[in-house]
């Protein structure tokens, strides 16, 4: 026996993935404490996704099951593509995030609590009747108890923080015992409060002081028998950087405009969950990118139309309510034949529903959601990196065909984070187009004229003539126009043709866009097709089918409208479709009507997104059916 | 040797080919004629200018004018409208609306657009009833009003427009009417050398379905003693001779008088540049009804911060700050590692 204050330091376990949630109070700071955690992983070199969980209310009662706000993140040693599916770590700042979150630890799981929060007035307000740290309840977890409050307190006391003040310190303890238990670099968040909290150095200090007791504290506290290490993740060589998808999106529209050679405009009305790509693009004005905050989500789509018809790249930003609000300035989009990105960052609903939750049922209104025969192109990102890549397809799509485009995201890939390679800018498409200078058309008395409707007869897109073209004058308007020349006309037949024109070049896109790839066993019984966020959970859950020995076939889709155009031949060729999807069966009811096949839904609207294990379990018991 | 080019343009050359198509006799022709007599004095070229209106009958109006235009959604001009002025701050946008289109369902935009000072010269179409739709009543049309919608007459107690663009703080706003073609002019030329949103509401008679609802002050032998015109640095009198004027009383309420009873010196001089709209707002509220002595001119002309050019000014500061975008560099820009 040996009476040394500090232990020999032994060698981490090794783990291959872990994946750990810290929850607390609104007030708490987890979203910060999980995405800091979050950064010092991907600088580590894991891979990793993430999952913010938050209440709509900013600051909802103090200590309640409605205040509780959450992140999840998932790191390992190896690809993965979701956040996890239940946690193998539970850090619970008071009774009501252990209350909250308690249900989606594993058995066994490791479950850290702040026990200076267990006073009998919290409990209460948690809705606890007895002490869960002492009724026996916890039996089935490793329970750690750590006083994190005092402990924070009195690390801070030194600097002269008061005691009220010392406790807002308390996630960053949190966070150094976390880092010590993973064996996470801490040069990173050292540094990184230095700079955040630069301007504050009173604040500063203290959070530097209690991230550091919190990682002593494990170094030291014999309650802690064990560290671990999540080694570095096998990735493609590359450059990374850790990415959400509404950052990732934001910054393809950036691409987007330098890609097509035109200034962006962005008119947007705040809305959660997509404000955050409003603020990034505010941010980037010396990309000549304009952004204008309008009164209500109907100027901002109106104001990005008119831009649009200025000959700017015209975007707006939101999510399902506010599409509703934009449907009728996306109708005139569709009939002036003018380009116009329409970013739809989906949410639960109907109404406010669960604006901070996660939800996919926003397809049927992208795709048939207009009054009258108004067919636009739909593009859906399904990883927050690959937002990137979805808003420089859609721009494509709008600015090649002059047609709105609805691009599909949704309120988990817009908050999820996720290493992302970064690209090789000049390896990017070029996007742009030529603005018609010239008239298109002679008169029979040989005048040269500009018909506004004139058609590409390859793409059937009109002709994108810009205000200070000088001869090419042109009015357009919302009633219907005649073939070619442009004029209002209220001709049956003209009417009929240039219904089925719209029509027919939005079909046509099918031969502009890439075809539906089969990842996985071609040769299997079933195929999961999946469109949006559901990517990541079955492409994880396809593998773990596979790792027991079965078949599955995997198609996932970028463009819901048109389809790939052989995708019907694709689900004709498998006995069994299954379809996923965050909604009651949306994507599977559009595969049914088109193709006649007999698709079955899959289906979760819980705010949440699938895990893994979800849908693993739905494929198996179709295979074994 | 100067290098800029003077336009020289005809009224043909600001007419379209398309057939116009209001009623007969409608007070619509007049502002359009006025319009295009007016554009080749403005200096400008027609492939730099650009019309947009909502629905409604006066809506038609880009239709008829050899420009760019757009001919919208019901009430949303103004928002399209300041889509296209952000973006190219170099056009000269109109925007045509009608007191439903404008005031109504639109009512929102017009006004954020007249609060935010964008560069619009914005043509208000005023005949207090919906025409296109065949005659309901609008949010001008007098309380009581018999329409199809208001068999019992309207409960609804009306907009004045100009109060309402007062109250937006816009920075330029006149009235005219349809029946006085050089007023138009005048005001329309004003409001159009104007840096910042301009709102003029213009009285037009629909001789469909509600003839004559200004005859008691825009009727040719009614005008003198019913039209109130306002001229900067001017004394605001009006009738025959000028026997008429206004006064403001010591409570502060703006008054008739004869000014042979109170005198030349005592009556009000209008300022067009007073910085505070108070003023200018009690004048657009003289009458309650448009049966009683009416003021038309330009109520107020202020110069206040153009918002195109602010946010153009905001472009290239960032640029000069930063330099010009790099998309390689933003990519990078939230620290990053390497793999491999």
């Amino acid at each position: 026996m040996t009476d040394t204050a500090a232990r020999p330091e032994a060698e981490p376990e090794q783990l291959d993935r872990v994946v750990i949630r810290f929850a607390g109070d609104s007030g708490d700071g987890m979203q910060l404490t999980g995405d800091r955690f979050t950064t010092a992983s991907a600088l580590f070199g894991n891979d990793l996704s993430t999952m913010p969980d938050f209440p709509a209310e900013i600051r909802a009662p103090a200590g309640t099951l409605a205040g509780v706000s959450s992140f999840q993140v998932h790191i390992s040693d190896h690809s993965i593509n979701t956040p996890g599916d239940a946690p193998s770590v539970l850090v619970a700042m008071n009774p009501a995030a252990l209350r909250a979150d308690l249900g989606r630890l594993e058995k066994s799981g490791l479950l850290i609590v702040n026990t200076d929060t267990f006073e009998e007035r919290d409990l209460t307000k948690a809705g606890y009747s007895a002490n869960p740290l002492t009724d026996g309840s916890l039996a089935g977890y490793r329970v750690l108890e750590v006083p994190m409050t005092n402990l924070t307190k009195e690390a801070t006391a030194s600097l002269g923080v008061k005691p009220r003040d010392a406790e807002r310190s308390k996630n960053f303890f949190a966070l150094g015992l976390i880092s010590w238990m993973y064996s996470r670099p801490t040069e990173v968040t050292v540094a990184w409060i230095a700079e955040r909290f630069a301007k504050v150095p009173l604040v500063r200090d203290a959070n530097r002081a209690a991230f550091i007791a919190g990682y002593n504290y494990g170094e030291t506290t014999e309650l802690i028998d064990h560290r671990y290490q999540v080694a570095p993740a096998p990735l493609t060589p590359g450059e990374y950087t850790n990415i959400t998808g509404n950052t990732a999106l934001a910054w393809g529209v950036v691409a987007a405009g330098q890609l097509a050679h035109l200034p962006v405009f962005l008119g947007s009305y705040p809305i959660t969950p997509a404000s955050d790509i409003l603020h990034e693009l505010s941010k980037h004005k010396h990309f000549g990118i304009r952004t204008f905050q309008a009164e209500d989500e109907i100027a901002a789509a109106g104001s990005a139309l008119g831009a649009a018809f200025a000959g700017h790249l015209g975007v707006t930003t939101t999510s399902g309510p506010g599409v509703a609000l934009k449907s009728e300035t996306i109708s005139l989009a569709v009939s002036l034949e003018l380009p116009l990105l329409v970013i739809d960052i989906q949410r639960g609903g109907p109404s406010t529903g669960l604006p901070t939750k996660t939800e996919a049922a926003d397809l049927l209104l992208a795709v048939q959601g207009r009054h009258s025969e108004a067919p636009l192109p739909v593009v859906a990102a399904y990883a927050p990196g690959q937002c990137f890549y979805a808003a420089i397809e859609a721009a494509r799509i709008a600015i090649k065909y002059r047609t709105p485009v609805i691009l599909l995201s949704d309120g988990y890939l817009a908050n999820g984070a996720e290493p992302w390679a970064i690209p090789d800018v000049d390896k990017l498409p070029d996007i742009s187009v030529a603005f018609a200078d010239r008239p298109n058309h002679v008169e029979p008395d040989g005048t040269e004229t500009f018909w506004p409707y004139l058609r590409d007869p390859e793409t059937l897109a009109r002709p994108w003539a810009i205000p200070g073209t000088p001869g090419l004058q042109h009015r357009v308007g919302g009633l219907e126009k005649e073939d070619g020349t442009g004029n209002i006309s209220y001709t049956p037949e003209n009417h009929e043709t240039m219904v089925r024109l719209r029509a027919a070049k939005v079909a046509g896109i099918a031969n502009d866009i890439p075809e539906a790839e089969v990842v996985g066993d071609q040769d299997a019984t079933v195929l999961v097709l999946g469109w949006g966020s559901t990517w990541g959970a079955i492409t994880d859950a396809a593998e773990r089918v596979r790792r027991q020995g079965h078949k599955v076939a995997h198609v996932h889709l970028m463009h819901l409208n048109p389809f790939p155009r052989n995708l019907g031949d694709v689900l004709r060729r498998y006995p069994r479709v299954l379809v996923p999807e965050l909604n009651l069966g949306q994507l599977c009811s559009l595969v049914r009507a088109a193709f006649l096949v007999d698709a079955k839904a899959v289906t979760k609207v819980q705010g949440l997104p699938f895990t893994a294990a979800e849908i693993e379990a739905a494929i198996l018991e179709e295979i074994a059916r | 040797m100067s290098d800029i080019t003077v336009p020289v343009t005809t009224k043909k050359d600001w007419t379209s080919d398309q057939e116009v198509r209001w009623c007969p006799g409608c007070g619509d022709y007049g502002i359009l004629l006025a319009v295009q007599q007016l554009m080749p004095d403005l200096g400008v070229r027609p492939e730099n200018v650009v019309f947009i209106s909502g629905i409604g009958c006066s809506s038609r109006f880009p239709y008829y004018m050899n420009t760019y235009g757009v001919h919208s959604i019901h009430g949303r001009a103004p928002a399209i409208a300041t889509g296209v002025a952000v973006a190219r701050p170099d056009l000269d946008v109109w925007v045509i609306t009608g007191d439903g289109d404008g005031l109504s369902i639109g009512g929102n935009h017009l006004i954020h657009a007249m609060r935010r000072n964008v560069n619009l010269t914005v043509l208000l179409f005023n005949n207090q009833i919906y025409g296109l739709t065949k005659g309901q009543y609008s949010p001008t049309s007098e309380l009581g009003k018999v329409t199809k919608s208001t068999p019992y007459g309207s409960l609804d107690h009306p907009f004045n427009p100009l109060s309402v663009a007062l109250g937006a703080e816009a920075s330029f706003v006149a009235r005219t009417h349809d029946l006085d073609r050089k007023h138009m002019i005048e005001v329309f030329r004003a409001a159009h050398d104007h840096r910042g949103a301009a709102f003029v509401e213009i009285l037009q008679n629909c001789n469909v379905f509600n003839d004559g609802a200004f005859d008691d002050i825009t009727g040719k032998e009614k005008r003198s003693e019913m039209l109130i015109p306002l001229v900067h640095g001017q004394p605001i009198r009006f009738g025959d001779d000028g026997h008429r004027g206004v006064v403001m009383g010591r409570d502060g309420q703006l008054r008739f008088v004869e000014v042979a009873d109170v005198g030349e010196d005592a009556i009000l001089v209008h300022d067009a540049h007073r910085e505070d709209p108070s003023l200018a707002f009690a004048l657009s509220r003289m009458s309650a009804t448009m049966h009683e002595p009416t003021a038309i001119g330009v109520f107020r002309a202020v110069d206040r911060v153009e918002y195109a050019g602010a946010v153009q000014r905001q472009l290239v500061d960032a640029s000069e700050r930063r330099g010009p975008g790099d998309l390689a560099g933003l990519l990078r820009s939230g620290g990053t590692w390497n793999v491999g």
